[in-house]
């Protein structure tokens, strides 16, 4: 076995199973700490498959951003001491694990018979040539610049959205 | 390792479809759903070495509409919160049946 094939299943193995730590542990802090782990293998994950600015950005906006948003509504909520346990009882995880088992055999079923073309490469020869970042900006700003600034626009309804939602009294 | 990722990635969406369905708390909720569009970012990037560098920026796209729904879904949260002085979706019953 490659070695890059050993270090993908090694963090493959640590997002699936940080991942159902994440879901089963009763306290809010707990499940949002190993999130950041099943995220942060995720970005190994994208190293592995040759996005490593997209691996950047995984820690910077998520790791980085969202988690400290999250932790910072827990601690705010005070709901890291006096949670209420709030996992549901024992049909509804017979009908949610059914339910998962039969999605992920969907998905497999689905996914795990498609197969790419082995000797295609797309992207080695285009990151050589301009760089990792270069490529994607050149592809972002160049071919989908209406997308960035609708999502500009986007980010900027979220913000006033955010704050007048949040907001005491309007 | 195209199917590989593949299958991670429908693990990774069935872990957090299971965990919408089994937690009562709006915030680990929120995580789960976070977890599945993290699980379908995978998908984009491995699927990318074959259609070209647009699925990585899809993923880019995909973040930035995920930090802006943490950003109000946790606002709204909040906004729950002193209402009820709970976190659990078993209180909002507005407009339920």
């Amino acid at each position: 076995m490659e070695l890059n094939q050993l270090v993908f299943y090694l963090f493959a193995g640590v997002a699936v199973a940080s991942s159902v730590m994440m879901i089963t542990r009763r306290n809010p802090v707990y499940s949002a700490m190993y999130l950041v782990v099943s995220l942060f293998s995720i970005a190994a994950i994208f190293v592995l498959l040759n996005a490593h600015f997209l691996a950047a950005l995984q820690v910077v906006v998520y790791a980085g951003a969202i988690l400290v948003l999250f932790l910072f509504v827990i601690m705010l909520l005070n709901l890291g001491h006096d949670f209420e346990p709030d996992v549901r009882g024992r049909f509804w995880w017979f009908f949610g694990l059914g339910l998962g088992l039969v999605l992920l055999a969907e998905l497999v079923t689905l996914l795990g018979n498609l197969r790419g073309p082995a000797e295609v490469d797309l992207l080695t020869p285009l990151f050589q040539a301009r760089g990792a970042v270069a490529a994607l900006a050149e592809s972002l700003f160049l071919n989908y610049v209406v997308a960035v600034e609708v999502t500009g626009i986007l980010l900027l309804v979220a913000m006033v959205g955010a704050v007048v939602i949040a907001k005491r009294r309007v | 390792m195209l199917p590989e990722s593949l299958v991670l990635s429908a693990i990774l969406f069935a872990i957090g479809v299971v965990g919408v369905l089994v937690r009562r708390n709006a915030i680990v909720m929120f995580m789960c759903i976070e977890l599945m569009l993290n699980a379908v970012n995978i998908s984009f990037v491995a699927i990318s070495r074959f259609v070209g560098i647009e699925g990585q920026l899809f993923v880019i796209f995909v973040m930035t509409v995920a930090a802006a729904e943490a950003a109000v879904g946790l606002a709204i949260i909040i906004s729950i919160f002193r209402h009820y002085g709970s976190v659990d979706v078993r209180n909002f019953r507005l407009l339920r049946w």
